[in-house]
């Protein structure tokens, strides 16, 4: 126990060393979250009038960047079914990166749920009267707080192992392992039908929203594993190999594709029937009564798919900047078309026919972009501990060995 | 390891020795110094919170309204008036009427005659006690085009000198209290739920906010205290009831109750008071003489939204126009009388 406490204390210290440009970066990210801190704070005394959310459009960027962002740590999945299921070991070493990452992104999920609430004084209230198993929300927080656990745990055993130098014990994790490539699916599945369950709002509930939900997680997330996977090899001593990223790069090539079929689906659905449902969707892609506000977004989101998607079928993405430019397009297409694209819509109009369109506030974007950030902040601590924890530059023996690392104040 | 931006292990033992510099500990103090500031300034809007905005022990140990004992209820009550009297200097009565028995109400409005005066609009408004503002109202009078029962094509902001116009008729929408209500469905904390008398009712203490209910609401009849509730001081309405009109406040739902702490003492509802044509019917559906169960059972009778499948009790029904222009006409299958009626079996 005083071990493992020993090891906590150490990550905590090594999360304050680095050279300039990590002292840069950490304060800019800090410097953001503490803006965004400084939004909610004033949301807190003022209410949420301080958003552009109205009783007509009463979710907007928070529950999009929430949507969003499940699907980011569900592609976790991603990584670990290569390496544990279809033993391809290019990916073996990267693998908990995608887990780690999946725990900064479920701890921003649940800070985007909490700057949505109205009372967030009364969150407690989850515990005592917990309207499960009817209220989908209730399912969510089940599947997400699950999803939490698993991946500390996995990544968590892995880091210790490596920190007290001895070989991780299969039984302890590979399990846990298996349940969380099942828990990915279902955190997806089950924010989707959080949407899909209502059937006063005729844009939501269609059966292929989950299905859409998975193909456009699992290109988004990868695209974004590829990036970051790249940040780490030229940042640190971590060895990543380009057998590893092209072997992500096949995953994105099936799941874009994929994902574009079932946005077809869709479009052809609304488009061809043309019966009144289909009022959100038109607002969404041409604009209804006079108001376009998010014809703009959904195009540039479509374009940057499609040409995404087509650098990355074609041999030209086996080259790196070619890679990466399409893994922006996906990352960025695909947080526009699930998040605003699909939450914002089917709000206009309203169940009785109105017309009110969704801007954000300034402080909106701040509260989003502060947890942007703090999410990024805690992604590269846990980078920055895990690659000389996994590298054995770190551990007990050196600890105890080697006496008194540096004293480290906060904020150097 | 030869980078010279590396963060890999060894330079966590190389940098410095153990023991502190001099210099080395006025950086580190500035630099703590530097992110309690930071913090603090982030948390500063937190100062502009009033001293009513913040839990008291006796809020924060409340039970939800289910779990009260009747002292536990007598005490929120009275710390509740406490509150508002504080709040506007008015002692209001607060009151938690129970449902009464064998009573389930329901609303019948009719289209022919509401000529969308919107005086159920502002009578609800006073009876209620919902925020000036930002401006918060229960129900939504659209006026619909001839030939269209298409609410896309109604107008919510109609402003004519006189009403009704040529060509529209009204739809008057507020809370349907469904019998299947999907907003109960989806609340995680169980805040909202429907009562034994067919009321939908919200525990104002007990809503996180997360307005997952509003999004569910097929007749877009919740609405959400974006800012603090404003109510001028004499307009505040002092008869109030738990489940009902006492003051909201910031960050929960709130919605149409059928003015619960009216009709479980006998009352109507304001807005069917104030109805200066009549369209407005309310009652027991379940008393065999009330006037609901009449136009229920005689007259032609539709719910919104059908097809959604949540069993509204608000009913909308038109007046049967040939009956008041025609002598009676021999139906074509004719049957039994049922009851008294309006001048023959003309129903199709």
């Amino acid at each position: 126990m005083r071990r493992y406490f020993a090891f906590l204390r150490d990550c905590l210290r090594l999360s304050f060393v680095g050279d300039w440009r990590y002292h840069a970066w950490m304060t800019l990210l800090t410097v953001i979250s503490l803006v965004g801190l400084y939004c909610w704070c004033q949301q807190l005394v003022h209410g949420l009038v301080t958003t552009g959310m109205t009783d007509q459009v009463s979710w907007g960027a928070y529950i999009a960047n929430f949507t969003y962002l499940v699907g980011l740590a569900a592609a976790a999945a991603m990584l670990v079914i290569p390496v544990y299921v279809y033993r391809n070991m290019h990916l073996h070493d990267v693998v908990i990166f995608g887990e780690l990452l999946a725990i900064a992104v479920i701890i921003m999920c649940l800070l985007f749920v909490v700057v949505d609430l109205g009372r967030p004084d009364r969150f407690l209230h989850i515990f005592q009267r917990f309207n499960w198993p009817v209220s989908m929300l209730t399912w969510d927080v089940i599947a997400l707080s699950g999803y939490l656990l698993l991946n500390l745990h996995i990544s968590g055993y892995l880091l210790y192992c490596a920190y007290r130098g001895r070989q991780p014990t299969a039984a302890f994790y590979v399990p846990f392992v298996f349940v969380a490539i099942v828990w990915a699916v279902s955190i997806h599945t089950v924010t989707a039908f959080l949407y899909v369950g209502l059937g006063g709002r005729p844009f939501w509930n269609s059966a292929i929203i989950a299905p859409r939900f998975l193909a456009s997680a699992f290109a988004a997330g990868p695209a974004l594993i590829i990036l970051t996977l790249q940040i780490v090899r030229r940042y640190t001593s971590h060895r990543v190999s380009d057998e590893a990223l092209l072997t992500l790069r096949r995953i994105i090539q099936a799941a874009m594709l994929i994902n574009i079929f079932l946005l077809g689906c869709e479009l052809f659905t609304e488009f061809y029937t043309d019966s009144a449902h289909t009022a959100s969707a038109r607002y969404l892609y041409f604009g209804l009564h006079g108001r376009y506000g998010l014809v703009p977004w959904i195009w540039t989101a479509i374009v940057f798919e499609l040409v995404g998607a087509l650098l990355l079928v074609l041999p030209v993405s086996r080259a790196l900047p070619t890679l990466n430019t399409a893994c922006v397009l996906t990352i960025f297409g695909i947080w526009v078309e699930k998040g605003m694209g699909l939450i914002v819509p089917a709000f206009i109009p309203t169940p009785l026919g109105e017309m009110v369109e969704y801007t954000p506030t300034p402080q909106e974007v701040m509260v989003c972009l502060g947890i942007w950030a703090f999410g990024m902040l805690l992604y590269t601590i846990a980078v920055r501990i895990s690659v000389p924890v996994l590298g054995g530059q770190m551990t007990c023996a050196k600890r105890y060995g080697e006496p008194a690392l540096p004293e480290v104040g906060p904020g150097e | 390891m030869s980078k010279p931006y590396e963060l890999g292990g060894g330079d966590v033992a190389d940098r410095q020795g153990p023991g502190l510099t001099r210099r080395g500990f006025l950086r580190k103090g500035a630099a703590a110094m530097a992110g309690v500031t930071a913090v603090a300034g982030a948390l500063s809007p937190l100062r502009e919170l009033k001293r009513r905005d913040l839990p008291t022990l006796e809020r924060l140990l409340q039970k939800h309204y289910k779990e009260m004992t009747p002292d536990d209820k007598q005490a929120v009550l009275k710390r509740i008036a406490e509150e508002v009297e504080r709040r506007f200097g008015v002692r209001p009565t607060v009151t938690d009427p129970p449902p009464l028995p064998g009573v389930e109400y329901v609303y019948a409005l009719n289209v022919s005659r509401c000529v969308g005066c919107r005086k159920c609009v502002h009578a609800c408004v006073r009876e209620n006690n919902p925020s000036r503002q930002p401006e918060i109202q229960y129900i939504r009078v659209l006026k619909m085009q001839k030939g269209s029962i298409d609410v896309e094509t109604s107008d919510h902001h109609y402003d004519p000198p006189l009403v009704p116009e040529h060509d529209s008729y009204y739809l008057p929408v507020q809370c349907h209290q469904c019998a299947k209500p999907p907003c109960v469905k989806v609340c995680p904390v169980e805040a909202t739920w429907q009562e034994p008398d067919g009321i939908t009712v919200i525990d104002y203490d007990w809503c996180i906010g997360c307005r997952y209910c509003e999004a569910a609401c097929p007749y877009w009849a919740r609405r959400f205290n974006f800012a603090e509730p404003t109510i001028p001081r004499g307009e505040l309405n002092p008869q109030m009831a738990y489940l009902s009109n006492r003051p909201r406040m910031r960050g929960v739902m709130e919605k149409c109750t059928f003015c619960l702490h009216r009709v479980r003492a006998g009352r109507l509802p304001a807005c069917v008071e104030v109805c200066p044509t009549g369209s407005r019917k309310f009652g027991n559906v379940l008393d065999p003489d009330s006037e609901v169960r009449y136009i229920l059972e005689q007259k032609r009778v539709y719910v919104l939204k059908e097809e959604v499948g949540t069993l509204p009790r608000m009913f909308y029904y038109f007046d049967e126009r040939g009956s008041r222009y025609h002598e009676p006409i021999a139906p074509v299958r004719p049957r039994e009388p049922e009851g008294p009626s309006e001048g023959g079996g003309q129903r199709s």
